[in-house]
């Protein structure tokens, strides 16, 4: 098994991917310092700092089911959720910001909240390890199985019930479902919705921010190409067409 | 080693709006002032800019202006019999810290509460008799009139720039403004914002089925404003990042925009940011207060003496500062006796989705926080409740403020929660669909209070504070006729699909529904039913003023902090003119 077969699967279709993607290419063998040797030019994969092989491989296997590419728009893999994911588990996020951790823990009624002790990281590593501990023991990956196979097995998860190393599979499905979701929509200099795909999708213009002579122009469509935080260089926009004072 | 700072006139717990307008007003009067704020001190220039300020993963979904719950949560349970456990994450409402407090990341939706409001439990005798409430209700007066409070709303209002078009002006009726509001003294003093395509609909719709659609109040500016502090606002350019963020533009009214470059200015006004207030202390006597300890962010613990101590902090904390404190006797629900942390109360708050055709291009991300446009038709008490066999109301509106897609992406029910379906789904429904909130008033009800959780603590050591609420019958029923109204006008909007989402018990901290905390330091006449008398002075201990939502018996329709706004200059004017003058007891117990 090979954790980098399926990034390069999309990497070899590219942006035109329709296929689902978990159908598993054969598996390339590709030296990890391949990447490293063309780190001057734009990364055409994600290089993961928090996960390991075997998570990755079954992160972007699950992204990519929850968010499949297909004629609607670009896939969870085309976005680089995945590299979102890594990004935050492997930050301040992942480490419990925001979270307040004092026990005693205990576990509540659903309209509690969360209740566990994990951090984010830990949760998605103890559950993930489960997760490849009982493919493994069958001598199956998940990233291996077909579509059909996977999503069912997500269901499995989405319904709870199952113990994921102390970890409920509800709760693990939860967070997988809500990041998978903030990493297609949240600003690419997150590490997700690579090239503003997840916008150009629905129509969102992005950091932009001036309507005032649009706003009154009822039912027309706003047709500007979208713009990410990293990308605007005029500061604040308060342009001179607007009644101003300051 | 406790430091002991030198004795100030006045120190003021929590330099929010309400901090930071009492305090420029005492200030300007000569009185030494020193404000206590937990937070960070920042402004617009240069902490609100661009492009940082548009940021959705940080603001929106991670909150990073809100309080830091990793060191100060709060303990939620939905009945006495349950454990409390801590809210782990902010969702269900979302207090703020720092300097200008939660009204940095309001929405700047101002309205009036009506004239029933502050009498609703005599009106409600009065109209539908006296068996007509549920008994486990704890519905009252709040000790004031609306015509003591008009002239305060009205200097809120014009501190605010607030945008709007009269509905009753001294009593007459205004064409284009909200017929069923009591009577303002003058016109808004800006004009209402621009019109969102989704509120035009809604406006069509709502006058074709006979109601009275009018613009929402907004104190996001539609027009370049001085107010009466010489301070300038902008327009608001409709950028769809407003609650839950910093605005960059001058254009939402905040202490930074009308009035801290005032108070920051005035010599008798000490700013101490960083300060995380322990306690209120008060003499052997337990009537008197000696001023307040903190502890800054140092972790150094002072002593700031004083004649007179208000506390202004966001609603929870003001009850929390007064029960860490002993001010005040807790509420037992048991018994029915005690007053601090009884009549907690929220906002019932339901939904009605229109999913349109692609024909209807509805530009969700183009917004401000307050230009919709409504009905208050359901509203309060303007319709009749006799044979609804519930009080109170909500008002119907189309209130578009943002089209932020992490958590902004509408799909009709029955949608797969993932997969094909789910991005089809919102691909094809995220510019064609309009949202309506129906925004419910909330009656206080025995069960639900606040008190001092007995496990869980903060990160100096103290007790957290701990929730014991759900939905009174009342309100869900309330929201279920309402809400139902709604989807009449949904469909009168002629969308293929509309959906109805009254709320439903019970009550989940997982879910964000509203930041409007009400209750817990209630005013009022009695002070067996109340925190704080009439001028929302403390009865027990009369140099301790309690200013906030928390003063609030029971939460109206509207967003409380027009209101709130109100009982601050209403406060102020008893501080000045009466307190201040003879200090003492204001009302006699």
């Amino acid at each position: 098994m090979s954790d980098f077969s399926r990034r390069t699967f999309v990497k070899s279709l590219g942006a035109a991917a329709m296929l689902p993607a978990a159908i598993a290419a054969p598996a390339l063998t590709v030296a990890a310092s391949a990447g490293a040797a063309t780190a001057t030019a734009a990364p055409d994969t994600p290089f993961y700092l928090f996960f390991n092989a075997e998570e990755v491989a079954f992160m972007e296997a699950a992204c990519e089911r929850l968010i499949p590419a297909d004629e609607n728009g670009p896939g969870a893999l085309q976005a680089w959720v995945p590299n979102y994911f890594d990004k935050q588990l492997g930050g301040g996020w992942g480490a419990g910001e925001r979270l307040y951790r004092s026990g005693p823990w205990q576990e509540g009624t659903p309209t509690q909240g969360y209740q566990l002790p994990f951090t984010p990281a830990e949760l998605f590593r103890t559950a993930i390890r489960a997760i490849n501990a009982e493919f493994s023991a069958q001598d199956k990956a998940f990233n291996a199985l077909d579509a059909d196979a996977q999503d069912a097995y997500l269901k499995t998860l989405q319904a709870g019930g199952k113990d994921l190393g102390g970890v409920p599979a509800g709760v693990f499905f939860e967070l997988l479902l809500k990041m998978t979701v903030e990493g297609y929509f949240a600003d690419p200099v997150y590490g997700g919705n690579k090239d503003m795909l997840a916008w150009r999708m629905i129509g969102f213009p992005g950091a932009y921010a001036n309507y005032y002579e649009a706003i009154d122009a009822h039912g027309v469509a706003f047709v500007r190409e979208p713009m990410s935080l990293a990308e605007d260089g005029h500061g604040h926009m308060h342009p001179a067409n607007i009644p101003a004072s300051l | 080693m406790t430091q002991v700072m030198k004795a100030a006139d006045v120190v003021i717990i929590g330099v929010g709006m309400v901090g930071s307008i009492i305090a420029k007003e005492l200030a300007a009067a000569g009185y030494k002032v020193v404000g206590l704020e937990r937070g960070e001190p920042r402004f617009t220039v240069p902490d609100f800019q661009g492009p940082g300020v548009h940021d959705e993963l940080r603001f929106d979904v991670r909150k990073a202006l809100m309080q830091d719950n990793t060191r100060e949560a709060v303990t939620f349970r939905n009945q006495v019999a349950q454990t409390a456990l801590p809210i782990r994450r902010w969702e269900s409402f979302l207090p703020g810290t720092g300097l200008g407090g939660s009204q940095v990341h309001w929405n700047g939706q101002t309205y009036r509460f009506q004239a029933q409001d502050f009498a609703m439990a005599s009106h409600v005798r009065e109209r539908y008799g006296k068996d007509f409430l549920d008994p486990d209700l704890r519905v009252q007066d709040w000790g004031v009139i609306y015509a003591d409070l008009e002239p305060h709303y009205d200097r809120f209002e014009y501190l605010l720039g607030t945008g709007g078009k009269a509905g009753n002006l001294k009593g007459k009726i205004q064409p284009g403004g909200d017929p069923f509001e009591s009577p303002r003294s003058r016109e808004y003093p800006t004009r209402p914002m621009k019109e969102h395509y989704s509120g035009a609909m809604f406006r069509k719709a709502a006058n074709s089925l006979g109601y009275h659609p009018f613009p929402q109040p907004s104190s996001n500016l539609s027009e370049p404003y001085t107010n009466p502090e010489g301070l300038k606002l902008n327009t608001c350019v409709f950028c769809g990042f407003c609650e839950r963020f910093a605005c960059e533009h001058y254009a939402k009214a905040v202490p930074q925009t009308f009035i801290l470059p005032v108070l920051m200015k005035n010599p008798n006004f000490e700013l101490r940011t960083g300060a995380q207030v322990q306690r209120i202390n008060l003499d052997s006597s337990k009537t008197k207060a000696t001023g307040v300890t903190y502890i800054d962010a140092a972790g150094r613990e002072f002593e700031q003496p004083a004649a007179l101590v208000i506390t202004c902090s966001f609603a929870l904390n003001n009850v929390r500062m007064l029960l860490l404190s002993g001010v005040g006797k807790p509420y037992d629900p048991a018994s029915g006796t005690g007053v601090v942390g009884r009549n907690y109360a929220y906002q019932t708050m339901s939904t009605v989705a229109s999913f349109f055709d692609k024909d209807v291009i509805v530009n969700p991300f183009m917004a401000s926080g307050a230009s919709g446009t409504l009905i208050n038709d359901f509203a309060g008490e303007n319709f009749d409740h006799s044979k609804l066999g519930f009080i109170g109301g909500s008002f119907i509106g189309a209130v578009n403020t943002n089209g932020r897609p992490i958590n902004y992406h509408p799909v009709p029910p029955g949608t797969q929660a993932w997969g094909k379906g789910w991005k089809k789904a919102v691909a094809d429904h995220y510019n064609h669909t309009v949202m309506f909130s129906i925004h419910g008033s909330s009656m206080a009800q025995k069960q639900n209070y606040l008190d001092l959780d007995p496990t869980y603590k903060d990160a100096w050591g103290q007790p957290l504070l701990r929730m014991t609420f759900d939905f009174p019958k009342n309100d869900l029923a309330m929201a279920e006729y309402v809400t139902g109204k709604g989807v009449e006008i949904g469909k009168a909007m002629g969308a293929k699909q509309v959906v109805g989402t009254p709320r439903k018990g019970p009550y989940t901290i997982t879910q964000y529904q509203t930041t409007h905390n009400t209750g817990g330091t209630v005013m009022g006449d009695d002070p067996s039913t109340s925190v704080v008398n009439r001028y929302l002075q403390v009865w027990d201990v009369p140099n301790v003023f309690v200013v906030g939502a928390s003063n609030f018996p029971q939460n109206a329709t509207w967003n409380p902090t027009d209101t709130i706004g109100a009982l601050t200059y209403w406060a102020i004017d008893a501080l000045k003119n009466k307190y201040l003058k003879n200090p003492g007891r204001l009302v006699s117990a």
